[in-house]
C-alpha cells in the first residue's frame, strides 16, 4: 500500500505543483522516489510531527496540498493538537498519512500498533477519514484525497498487501463498495483487515454460508445507507477492523442503527480488544483478536449455529 | 467609548495608548482574563502595525502582505484592538468581546479580517509560521512572517521544534518576537521554568538574535526596521518587556493574568493613560 501511496502521489504531483510531502524522518526505500523527483517539494522534518504538522498548515495556508507521513500513531497522537487546532480548526489542505495502520507493526510492540487512530480521526471536525483495504482502494483513495480541499486522514496498511480488485472498482470519498453480495451475514470491512475478511467469506462458502462482504473505506463520511441496506437485506452485520472495537467502524456502524425503528439485524463487532502487552507478529495478533479469516469465519459460524439452536 | 471612522493613528504612542484603553475596556466589560498579557505587548503591536508590517487592511487577504501570527492567543482583546483601529474592522465590533454570537472570542480567532490564525493553545504559532516562511521562500516571494510567542509557551517542545526547524531551512523571512514579561500563568518565569539564558539559547540553535526594550518606541522601530539581521538566518527579537506595563497596580502582576478590572479600577487605569473614561 505505501508504495502504491508514494507511485501515486508522484504521478498527482507531477501534474499539481501545488502537492508537498513532508515525512517525519521515517520512509526509508519508499518516498525517495518523491524526493528525488521533486525535491523542491519534500522535506525531512525530523523527529518533529509536531512542528511537522504545524509547518504542513502553514503551506496548506499558502496556497499548498500537504501530505504528512510518518508510521502508525506518529503523525497522529504525537501531534494530535495540531492537528485539531491547526489543520481542522483551520480547514486546511493537510492530508495525514499513516503507513502500518493497524498491528502492521506487530513484533515492534504496542508504541507501534495504531489501534485506537480511527477513533481519534473520527471524532475531528473536518477530517475525512479513510482507511483502504487493497492497493487499488489505496491508489483511487490518495487520488480523490488530493484533490479534495480541507483535512484528509489516510490509514495505511505497511505493504504486500494483495490487490483485491481486478478492475478499479466506482471508489468515491464517502460510498461504501459491495465486493460480494451475502444474504443471512454481510462482512462490513474497513483497511487492511479486508483480504482476510474475503478469506473467511471464501471459508464460510465452502461450508455453505453465503457471506456478503462491504468496503468500507471511507470511516468519515460513513455511508450510512450502505450500512442500511445491509441491515435491510441480511439478519447479521459483522464489523470487521484492524483497531480497538470502540470508536472505529463497529461504532460508526452501530450509531447508524441506532436511528432504525424495528432493526431486523444485529450488530456483531470484531477488532482489537487485546492486552496492549501482548508480543507478536501480525498473523499471531490477529489470531488472537480473532480477526484471521479461520477466526472470522468460525465466529460466523458459531453465530449462525446459535441462531439456528435458538429457533429450533 | 467614541465610536468613529478607523482613526488613521499619526503616531506609535498614541496607538499603544489607545490599545491599551480599547483591551481594558474590552475585558472589563467581558469580565475577561489576561490584561496583563496585552498590556506587555502593546508598544510591540503599536510600532509593528503602525509602519512595520507591510498590508492593506482593505485588503487582508492580499497574497503579499507580511502575516502577523499571535502565538500568546490568550492575548487577543489588546490584537482585536489594534487590527480595528487600524482599520481591518469596525471599531464597534469590540464592544462584542467575548459576548454571545460576536465573531471575536476569548482567544484570537481566525475569520475575523487581520487574524491569520487561531491560537489558544500555546507552541502552535511558530510551527506555522514556520510553513508560512517556507511558502514564501520557495514560492519567490517577498512577504515576511511575524510571530510573538509569550515567554510562558516557550516551555512548549513544539517550539524548539520549530526553533531548530527555521535556520535550517535559512527561513530569513521569520521574525520571532518573544514577550519577556517573566510572568507566566502560575508564576514567574523564573520560579516556574526559567528560560535565561533565552538570547543565547536562540542565538545556539541559529538564529540571529537581538533583546530590546520591549516598550522603548524608538529602539523597535530601529529593531524592526534592520530585518532581517542576518542574511540567511531567521530573526529573533526578544522583548524585554513588563506584565501590565501602562497601568501602575497591574505591572508585574500575576494576579492580572486572571483578573477583570471593575468600574473603579478601569476608570483609575484610564485616568494613568490619560484617556477619557
Amino acid at each position: 500500500m505505501r508504495n502504491t501511496f508514494v507511485d501515486t502521489l508522484c504521478e498527482l504531483a507531477a501534474t499539481d505543483e501545488r502537492i508537498w510531502l513532508l515525512c517525519g524522518d521515517l520512509g526509508y526505500s519508499v518516498l525517495e522516489r518523491f524526493s528525488s523527483r521533486f525535491p523542491e517539494r519534500y522535506l525531512n522534518m525530523g523527529v518533529a510531527e509536531q512542528n511537522m504538522t504545524g509547518v504542513a498548515t502553514g503551506l496548506a495556508l499558502s496556497g499548498k496540498i500537504v501530505f504528512t507521513y510518518s508510521i502508525a500513531n506518529f503523525p497522529v497522537m504525537r501531534c494530535l493538537e495540531q492537528i485539531r487546532n491547526d489543520v481542522c480548526y483551520h480547514n486546511a489542505t493537510v492530508k495525514i498519512v499513516a503507513v502500518g495502520g493497524g498491528l502492521a507493526y506487530g513484533t515492534h510492540g504496542y508504541t507501534h500498533h495504531g489501534v485506537e487512530d480511527l477513533a481519534v480521526m473520527r471524532a475531528l471536525p473536518r477530517m475525512t477519514v479513510v482507511a483502504p483495504g487493497d492497493p487499488v482502494e489505496t491508489r483511487l483513495a490518495t487520488q480523490a484525497l488530493a484533490a479534495q480541499p480541507g483535512p484528509g486522514y489516510l490509514r495505511l496498511g505497511k505493504g504486500g498487501e494483495p490487490a483485491l480488485y481486478a478492475a478499479p472498482p466506482p471508489f468515491e470519498l464517502g460510498r461504501a463498495l459491495v465486493l460480494r453480495a451475502g444474504a443471512d451475514v454481510t462482512f462490513v470491512a474497513t483497511g487492511a483487515i479486508l483480504g482476510e475478511t474475503l478469506k473467511a467469506a471464501d471459508l464460510l462458502e465452502d461450508q455453505g454460508i453465503r457471506a456478503g462482504v462491504v468496503s468500507m473505506p471511507t470511516l468519515k463520511p460513513l455511508d450510512a445507507q450502505a450500512v442500511l441496506d445491509v441491515a435491510s437485506r441480511s439478519r447479521w452485520i459483522v464489523t470487521v477492523e484492524e483497531h480497538s472495537v470502540l470508536g472505529g467502524l463497529g461504532s460508526a456502524v452501530a450509531e447508524v442503527l441506532t436511528g432504525v425503528a424495528a432493526l431486523r439485524a444485529r450488530l456483531l463487532r470484531l477488532g482489537v480488544a487485546m492486552e496492549p502487552s501482548v508480543v507478536g507478529t501480525q498473523a499471531y495478533l490477529r489470531h488472537l483478536n480473532g480477526l484471521d479469516a479461520e477466526r472470522l469465519a468460525a465466529t460466523v459460524c458459531e453465530v449462525a449455529a446459535a441462531e439456528g439452536a435458538s429457533r429450533a | 467609548m467614541a465610536r468613529g471612522a478607523p482613526a488613521r493613528v499619526q503616531t506609535t504612542t498614541a496607538l499603544a495608548r489607545t490599545i491599551r484603553a480599547d483591551a481594558l475596556r474590552m475585558v472589563h466589560r467581558a469580565s475577561a482574563s489576561h490584561i496583563g498579557s496585552c498590556l506587555s505587548m502593546a508598544d510591540l503591536l503599536a510600532v509593528l502595525y503602525a509602519g512595520v508590517l507591510r498590508m492593506d487592511p482593505t485588503r487582508p487577504d492580499w497574497p503579499e502582505r507580511d502575516r502577523f501570527l499571535l502565538s500568546k492567543g490568550h492575548a487577543a482583546a489588546i490584537a482585536y484592538a489594534v487590527l480595528a483601529e487600524v482599520g481591518y474592522f469596525p471599531l464597534d465590533w469590540l464592544d462584542t468581546y467575548c459576548q454571545d454570537g460576536s465573531k471575536l472570542a476569548g482567544h484570537l480567532t481566525y475569520g475575523v479580517p487581520g487574524v491569520e490564525l487561531s491560537t489558544g493553545s500555546l507552541g502552535h504559532g511558530l510551527p506555522v509560521g514556520c510553513g508560512m516562511a517556507l511558502a514564501a521562500q520557495r514560492d519567490g516571494a517577498s512577504y515576511r512572517v511575524f510571530v510573538m510567542l509569550s515567554d510562558g509557551e516557550l516551555d512548549e517542545g513544539s517550539n524548539w521544534e520549530a526553533i531548530l526547524f527555521a535556520p535550517h531551512q535559512r527561513l530569513e523571512q521569520l521574525i520571532a518576537i518573544v514577550d519577556y514579561n517573566k510572568i507566566q500563568s502560575f508564576g514567574s518565569v523564573a520560579e516556574v521554568l526559567p528560560l535565561d539564558p533565552l538570547a543565547a539559547k536562540w542565538r545556539a540553535f541559529g538564529w540571529a538574535v537581538r533583546e530590546v526594550d520591549g516598550h522603548d518606541h524608538a529602539q523597535l522601530a530601529e529593531t524592526l526596521g534592520a530585518l532581517p539581521f542576518e542574511p540567511g538566518k531567521p530573526s529573533a527579537i526578544i522583548a524585554h518587556t513588563i506584565k501590565g506595563k501602562g497601568v501602575s497596580f497591574m505591572e508585574g502582576q500575576l494576579a492580572w493574568h486572571y483578573k477583570s478590572p471593575n468600574a473603579e479600577q478601569l476608570a483609575q487605569a484610564l485616568a494613568e493613560l490619560g484617556v477619557d473614561a
